[in-house]
């Protein structure tokens, strides 16, 4: 593919493009697996959000 | 959570259906552009990213309005998920704009309205990004953001209409205007296409960083519990 006497600007703003869009998506990723991780952490520890526990509505919350 | 369980492969699957072909339109079946040659074809990413710079912040105007007035929790967990997805687009419109201007303007920068008003944008994201996070109360934070999101708001339209207020070396609308596009079909569809696919990712992203700081919330919580069940086993011996 020939993109002609410009094609440094061209490939350039793709690649910045690419580099920009896949630290977004693996910070989505990274920073959804590592909260869901400290909730289970927190879980097995016998921890509940007050909503959670039987007959505390955690209005008071 | 459930409802974005379903809907958040079927949409990353889109998106890349979506890019793939929209690359491939770009690259292979849309034509040189007789005045601006084969770097049309930055057009094809600057543009979306320049749409989604302004609808992320309009989204994050809505959200501060539905923060601000019925205090619904949501809309500012969609107000503070969004800032920095913004600010990465308005970055990508800045520097891909940059990169499409040296060759045809034989500059990478010039101070006039368009350019400028869509730095400011870049400004206002990293101040919303810089408020949230010199809060420790998510409601103060949510409420100092909702109002500099609200009056920031100003600058859309400025950005939008710029173009036509002021003498500028941006060229003008020509596809979002009154009246039919005045941009060739061979070259819309693509940008169409690209934009689209920008757009679904845009949404998985959001969607995702809304879980994640609802996820955020509820550790936030469940630590402050534990600290407070704590205090009181202290307090009982």
């Amino acid at each position: 593919m020939d993109l002609g006497p410009h094609a440094a600007f061209i490939w350039s703003a793709y690649a910045v493009t690419a580099v920009v869009v896949a630290g977004l998506v693996i910070r989505a990723i990274y920073e959804e697996r590592r909260q869901r991780e400290a909730l289970l952490r927190l879980e097995a520890q016998g921890i509940r959000r007050r909503s959670d526990v039987p007959g505390d509505s955690g209005k008071s919350a | 959570m459930r409802l974005t369980d379903r809907v958040l492969p079927w949409l990353a699957g889109v998106t890349v259906v979506l890019m793939g072909v929209g690359l491939y339109l770009s690259f292979f079946v849309a034509p040189a552009d007789y005045q601006q040659g084969e770097t049309v074809r930055i057009m094809y990413i600057h543009v979306p990213s320049a749409w989604l710079a302004m609808f992320c912040y309009t989204l994050i105007a809505v959200s501060s309005i539905g923060s601000l007035i019925w205090r619904h929790p949501l809309a500012d967990v969609s107000a503070k998920a969004a800032a920095p997805i913004g600010a990465a687009f308005t970055l990508l419109a800045l520097v891909t704009g940059s990169l499409w201007g040296k060759p045809m303007w034989g500059t990478y920068w010039v101070w006039d309205a368009r350019l400028t008003s869509v730095l400011i944008l870049f400004f206002l994201y990293l101040g919303l990004i810089a408020v949230w996070q010199s809060f420790e109360e998510p409601s103060r934070a949510g409420r100092a953001a909702a109002i500099l999101a609200i009056v920031g708001f100003v600058n859309i339209p400025i950005i939008k209409f710029s173009v036509d207020w002021w003498n500028t070396l941006h060229q003008p609308a020509s596809v979002m205007r009154l009246g039919r596009p005045t941009i060739a079909l061979s070259l819309l569809w693509p940008l169409l296409v690209m934009a689209l696919g920008f757009t679904c990712l845009f949404i998985w992203l959001h969607f995702k960083a809304m879980r994640t700081e609802i996820l955020k919330r509820r550790v936030e919580t469940m630590i402050v519990t534990r600290v407070g069940q704590a205090a009181t086993l202290k307090a009982a011996e």
